[in-house]
């Protein structure tokens, strides 16, 4: 049945079809080595967090406060709280400014002042959290107008407030984008039902792309939870326990930056554990949330 | 297989509260006002500066189906869409001309096109339901949009629009399941039902089975012969033998080379349309050379 022409059409397809095989190994092979590369080092990580922060736990960690420097012993409760205030505070501030900045961009945004925001969103998160930090400084705590009780003094306010100001490009990008992604024809049914714009937005849209802005706010929290520079001049720090916004407040970060490079073994032990209680807590956190949301990811074309 | 056969006999008038009793409505229906016409009276569409489609101006019969038929860019989904409104959506477009629904312009001053969309239900290409909604939900969306909080009342039109868009047996025992969990055929029927939920006046379909199986169109076909009893539906079809079984008047629009618009070429009782074509172009089509 073959005609000649055939024939060689097939050995010409058999020798195109070896080299795309090898091409395809090489090009297999590459992705292998690049997720190795990037694995391997996340893997050592973990593999030396958990080696260096287990030793390091202890109840007294979580329910003591700090002794005074150099006596062995205590904890970091103040810490833990101080955190979690801090980083409740700011994505109480952040989120709701951020999801809006989002909606506002991604429904009514397709103009020159949606082009002037999402720029300047993106400025804003290319903005070191040191100089966020320092902005918030001379912004309140240098502040001696005396226009807000919060000003003119270190206060866990102001370290909330640079938290929520790194927090709020990320959160308001992501949730634009998943915006975007919800698809036009869920618009046009909502419309065709005789659903004004913002109800469409309300009771739509932004159901239908929650999934995507809570994984959004949980990258957010990521951020800010491990954020040690903006906080260093406006919260300050608190060697006791405090829950006084209008007042200098500890933090994680910033205790874990003072224990390691301080000059006792026992602070460099627990310095290693409290990473491992951040990394620790951010991880339950996601996947509590992503147990809770995740099931809704619906997100289709 | 010929047309005359497959066409259903022509039911202009509406049916006696009887017959609506009997399509199992536990809510009255009440239509006992003069069905709803529509008129088009030379409208034109726009998007930006493209003229998609000139001047059409035709009378739909109330209570009937009404099939838009042409080939592919010819513009019966901007049509259709001008009809409630949703045209405007698209970036730049315009509408010219008037619509006229139970005697009113819709595109006349002081018209909220959100209302008009109330009274005017629509039924996309591709099964839309909301994925974050239950069936039952879906149905609820525009009574939720009405204002409509009773939960009993929600319930019994929840049911009864599901029964008329002959979906209620096969997915009464799952109300709660999302609404993207069943079939394609059964999508498209829910999304009928949150159509209808709203007791709209009229129905728009554009090409409400082109993404379903031959099975699923069927039922779909048949749920439209249903439902005019009760709505005027007008429908987009690319399928001729479609809109031979299910409509009673056909329109046929096609494309003019010379403003690359969409016209109205022929309009009228859908035996005609097939079997008596006045214009050769529409001859040409229907019997299937070109499109
Ligand atoms: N959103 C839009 N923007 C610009 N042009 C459009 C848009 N939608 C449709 N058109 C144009 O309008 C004409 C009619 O399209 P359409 O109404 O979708 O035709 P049909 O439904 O008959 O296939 C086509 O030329 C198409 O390219
Ligand atoms: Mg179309």
């Amino acid at each position: 049945m073959t005609s000649p022409g055939n024939s060689a059409i097939l050995q010409q397809t058999a020798a195109l079809y070896r080299r795309r095989r090898l091409v395809d190994r090489l090009m297999t092979g590459v992705m292998v080595v690049a997720v190795i590369v990037a694995v391997v080092p996340l893997f050592f990580i973990l593999f030396y967090l958990l080696k260096e922060g287990i030793p390091g736990l202890s109840l007294d960690l979580f329910t003591q406060e700090p002794n005074r420097p150099g006596k062995e012993g205590g904890g970091v409760h103040n810490a833990l709280v101080g955190s979690g205030i801090m980083v409740g505070l700011a994505l109480l501030i952040g989120v709701p400014i951020a999801v809006g900045t989002g909606i506002f961009l991604s429904e009514y945004g397709q103009n020159r002042a949606g082009s002037f925001i999402r720029f300047f969103i993106e400025v804003m998160a290319g903005i070191p959290s040191i100089t966020i930090g320092l902005f918030v400084y001379s912004l309140i705590v240098a502040n001696q107008s005396g226009l807000l009780p919060v000003m003119g003094h270190f206060t866990a306010f102001a370290g909330a407030l640079a938290l929520a100001i790194l927090l709020v490009p990320i959160v308001a990008r992501i949730t634009e984008e998943m915006l975007l992604l919800v698809p036009r024809s869920l618009r046009e049914a909502s419309y065709a039902l005789g659903a004004p714009r913002w109800r469409t937005v309300l009771r739509i849209v932004l159901p239908t792309a929650l999934p995507g802005i809570i994984t959004g706010i949980m990258l957010g929290l990521s951020r800010i939870a491990g954020e040690a520079a903006a906080l260093l001049f406006t919260a300050l720090g608190n060697q006791f326990f405090s829950t006084d916004i209008n007042a200098p407040m500890d933090s994680i970060p910033r205790r874990i930056y003072v224990y390691a490079l301080g000059p006792y073994d026992y602070w460099h032990e627990q310095a290693w554990a409290m990473s491992l209680i951040l990394v620790a807590t951010i991880l339950i956190i996601s996947l509590v949330v992503r147990a809770l949301f995740g099931s809704r990811v619906t997100v289709r074309s | 297989m010929t047309e005359t056969q497959t066409t259903p006999s022509t039911m202009q008038v509406p049916p006696p509260p009887v017959v609506r009793a009997a399509l199992g409505a536990t809510v009255p229906v009440a239509k006992e006002a003069p069905p709803i016409t529509i008129e088009l009276r030379d409208v034109s569409a726009f998007y930006g500066k493209k003229l998609a489609v000139s001047g059409v101006s035709m009378s739909i019969r109330a209570h009937s189906v009404t099939a838009l038929i042409g080939p592919s860019g010819c513009g019966k989904s901007t049509l259709i869409r001008t009809i409630n409104r949703m045209h405007e959506f698209a970036p730049g477009a315009r509408v010219e001309g008037s619509i006229i629904v139970d005697g009113v312009n819709i595109y006349g001053p002081g018209i909220d096109p959100a209302r008009v969309r109330q009274r005017i239900g629509m039924v996309f290409q591709k099964p839309n339901p909301f994925p974050t909604m239950s069936i039952a939900d879906n149905v609820a969306a525009g009574l939720r949009f009405m204002g409509i909080r009773s939960k009993s009342e929600l319930r019994d039109r929840v049911e009864s629009a599901l029964k008329r868009a002959a979906l209620w047996d096969e997915v009464k025992n799952d109300l709660k399941k999302p609404g993207i969990a069943i079939s394609g055929g059964q999508q498209q029927r829910l999304c009928i039902a949150r159509a209808i939920a709203v007791e709209p006046d009229i129905v728009l379909m554009d090409e409400p089975c082109s993404a379903l199986d031959p099975i699923a169109t069927l039922k779909i076909e048949d749920l439209m012969r249903e439902l005019a009893r009760d709505y005027t539906i007008v429908t987009v079809t690319h399928n001729m033998q479609q809109a031979a079984r299910v409509s009673d008047q056909t329109a046929f629009m096609l494309m003019d080379p010379g403003d690359l618009a969409g016209h109205l070429v022929e309009y009228g009782p859908t035996s005609d349309i097939f079997t008596n074509p006045k214009d050769s172009r529409t001859e040409d089509y229907i019997s299937g050379r070109f499109g």
